[in-house]
């Protein structure tokens, strides 16, 4: 059997700090095929980044505890030294970074180190490096890039420092792309333009992509699959429409409901999901989304605080991780915000 | 009509363009903010939103007076603080508060949590010392992160955990206005609704006014009763948000309305039209999902 293109098996990531270890992902899996874009959505804080950065080999060793395996093209990448990591980098797997100053070096101009991101893996003059960064600004949507290209990351705006972290992820053509809520600080239009953008180039050199974001907008418009992910885990996992339109266990109910669109009653408050994400430092025993579930006084025995659900397929392709009888799903269809019952 | 909290008048601010080398010269200038008026009442919200660069930030950061501006008025209080120096202001910094729109430079990453938090409470006295531990737990729990936080430093947190950090950071003062810049846009959609809810409660309660900039228009218009247009270092439109999303005057804001992703529309399928505006028309271009 062949493997996917690029296949999470089992991840953990753990961080050791003094008040504990924190359990940012634990026991994370999932696959990626080229051309297809996997949404991973979930909590603030619930492991979205973490996981993605091990892919690109971004956690040191000293701080992080790594285990599983990334499978890409048959390749285990956490077998991988730094340097043949490195070559890989930038290159075959890019990362749109989700905090574009930390990634952008205050001293250097902007054509700098978008052209440089092309120099580390193409032998070619300062020039044509130069001439491919103010192509890819330009192709990113940042106004009069010949002129813009020599400013430093200060004087962009934010929307326009996330463009340019977009043109250095994308200036190697990568086969896999990691984009870590690359639209959030951008305007809708601006937006519509990066995402058709994402669309093109994975069309063009059939990319696969990952894109993390908390906008199930977005998740709508460019997912074929989603991972829902809580506390370090997935919690779901299916097609897109699976997914916002049979959602399978509460949290994923929860985040669907939170959203208001353009018609939604602005005097009643939004929904939002009752309560906190747990500790890391202390995960529940049980379900971890137990202590918030408005639905688990359906489960008999109170076992959603005791017993921790294991991820089980529920309908090709649908996974879920719930102790919620296949009866009691019925319950969970979204309906408008007046009608959820709240516990 | 009583006087309005803060009051804008024909803003602008033009940043120099300086060319490189040696001996940098200035070669133009970036109309950044480019003739802005507008008000906010006592305990308002005015929604700011705009094309990426168009210029909202540095609105925000004018009224702050994080910069100074190149001309134009800033009325708060009935003072026109534009051209206020920093030991004028100094008093005026409890009054007004940023939220900043990046979660993850305006945070000082040798501090913990606890001293972030607690520095302005101290600045100003606000609460006797022995307090100030249980205050700052306090305001940690209202933005939904654990006490339990209070040591740690702002690189071992999430972006949405450091937004967070930053609300907090901008309540303990009970500011008189608050310009939040893209406060929720780092959040997941959970803690957006708990924020928003959050933000709506604390502005009842301690009558804060609000410039809220954001580009979720869903969001903006839950929580914004008027909403402001910005389009190239300009406002293009003001409007009640009953008008402004069922009657839109501009192009620009026409454009903004129809590309935002609607994910009960998206699922089901279907044709989508969008609009792009150049500046003088507007494209429609129709897609089939
Ligand atoms: N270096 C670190 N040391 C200790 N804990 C860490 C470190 N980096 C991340 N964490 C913790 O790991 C958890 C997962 O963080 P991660 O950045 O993956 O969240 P996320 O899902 O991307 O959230 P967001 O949507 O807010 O970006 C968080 O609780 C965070 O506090
Ligand atoms: N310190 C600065 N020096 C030079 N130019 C600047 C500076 N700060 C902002 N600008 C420029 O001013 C313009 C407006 O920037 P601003 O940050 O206000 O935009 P914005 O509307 O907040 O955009 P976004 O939605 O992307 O955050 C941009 O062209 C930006 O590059
Ligand atoms: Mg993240
Ligand atoms: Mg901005």
């Amino acid at each position: 059997m062949t493997r996917p293109f690029l296949s999470v098996e089992n991840l953990v990531v753990h961080f050791p700090t003094p008040d504990g270890v924190v359990r940012a992902t634990d026991g994370l899996s999932y696959t990626v095929e080229p051309g297809k874009t996997l949404g991973i959505v979930g909590e603030s804080g619930s492991g979205k980044s973490v996981s993605s950065s091990a892919i690109l080999g971004l956690h040191r060793n000293t701080s992080a505890q790594v285990s599983g395996r990334i499978w890409l093209n048959d390749i285990d990448l956490l077998t991988l030294s730094d340097k043949e990591m490195q070559a890989r980098r930038g290159k075959d797997v890019a990362m749109i970074f989700q905090d574009p100053l930390s990634a952008l070096h205050p001293y250097y101009t902007i054509g700098d180190q978008v052209a440089e991101a092309y120099r580390v893996h193409n032998k070619v003059s300062k020039k044509a490096a130069r001439d491919r960064a103010i192509e890819m600004l330009d192709r990113v949507g940042i106004p009069n890039p010949q002129l813009r290209v020599d400013d430093y990351p200060h004087q962009f705006s934010g929307g326009m420092r996330q463009r340019a972290m977009i043109a250095m992820a994308l200036i190697n053509d990568p086969q896999l792309l990691i984009a870590d809520e690359p639209t959030t600080a951008l305007d809708v239009t601006v937006q519509a333009q990066i995402l058709d953008l994402l669309q093109d180039l994975q069309r063009e050199f059939n990319t696969a992509l990952i894109m993390i974001t908390h906008d199930l907008g977005v998740i709508a418009e460019v997912a074929d699959d989603v991972l829902v992910m809580y506390a370090g885990r997935a919690v779901e996992y299916g097609t897109t429409k699976q997914l916002l339109t049979a959602p399978a266990m509460p949290y994923t109910l929860g985040l669907i409901q939170s959203v208001p669109d353009l018609s939604s009653d602005v005097n009643e408050p939004l929904r939002p999901i009752p309560g906190n994400p747990p500790s890391l430092l202390d995960p529940p025993s049980g379900c971890a989304f137990a202590p918030r579930c408005t639905f688990k006084h359906l489960v008999a025995d109170n076992l959603p605080d005791t017993v921790m659900p294991e991820l089980e397929e529920i309908a090709p392709g649908h996974l879920r991780r719930c102790h919620l009888t296949e009866h009691d799903l019925s319950k969970l269809t979204p309906k408008p915000a007046e009608e959820v019952e709240v516990v | 009509m009583s006087t309005p909290l803060l009051e804008v008048k024909d803003l602008t601010m033009h940043f120099p363009i300086r060319s490189r080398g040696l001996i940098p010269r200035t070669v133009g200038h970036v109309p950044a903010v480019d003739g802005v008026s507008f008000s906010i009442g006592a305990g308002e919200a005015l929604g700011l939103v705009g094309e990426s660069g168009s210029g909202k930030s540095t609105t925000g950061r004018l009224i702050t007076r994080l910069h100074e501006p190149t001309s134009g008025q800033i009325i708060f209080d009935g003072q026109d603080i534009a051209g206020w120096t920093p030991r004028q202001l100094k008093p005026l910094r409890r009054d007004i508060q940023m939220i900043f729109q990046d979660p993850y430079t305006s945070l000082n990453p040798r501090h913990t949590v606890g001293e972030i938090i607690g520095a302005p409470l101290e600045i100003h006295k606000l609460v006797p010392k022995q307090g100030r531990l249980r205050r700052v737990q306090e305001l940690l729990e209202i933005v939904g992160l654990n006490p339990e936080h209070y040591n740690r430093y702002p690189h071992e947190f999430s972006g949405g955990q450091r937004q967070r950090i930053g609300i907090a950071r901008a309540l303990t003062m009970q500011p008189r206005l608050l310009v939040a810049d893209e406060p929720v846009s780092a959040l997941d959609v959970s803690i957006q609704a708990q924020i928003i809810n959050l933000m709506k409660d604390l502005q009842k309660e301690f009558n804060i006014a609000f410039l809220f900039i954001a580009h979720d228009l869903a969001i903006v218009r839950h929580f914004c009763p008027q909403i402001a247009v910005m389009y190239k270092g300009k406002i293009v439109e003001n409007a009640p948000r009953e008008e402004l999303y069922t009657n839109p005057q501009h192009g620009y804001t026409r454009s903004l309305l129809s590309a935002v992703p609607d994910m009960r529309q998206a699922v089901v399928g279907g044709r989508r039209e969008r609009i792009r505006y150049t500046g003088k028309e507007e494209v429609v271009t129709t897609t089939e999902r």
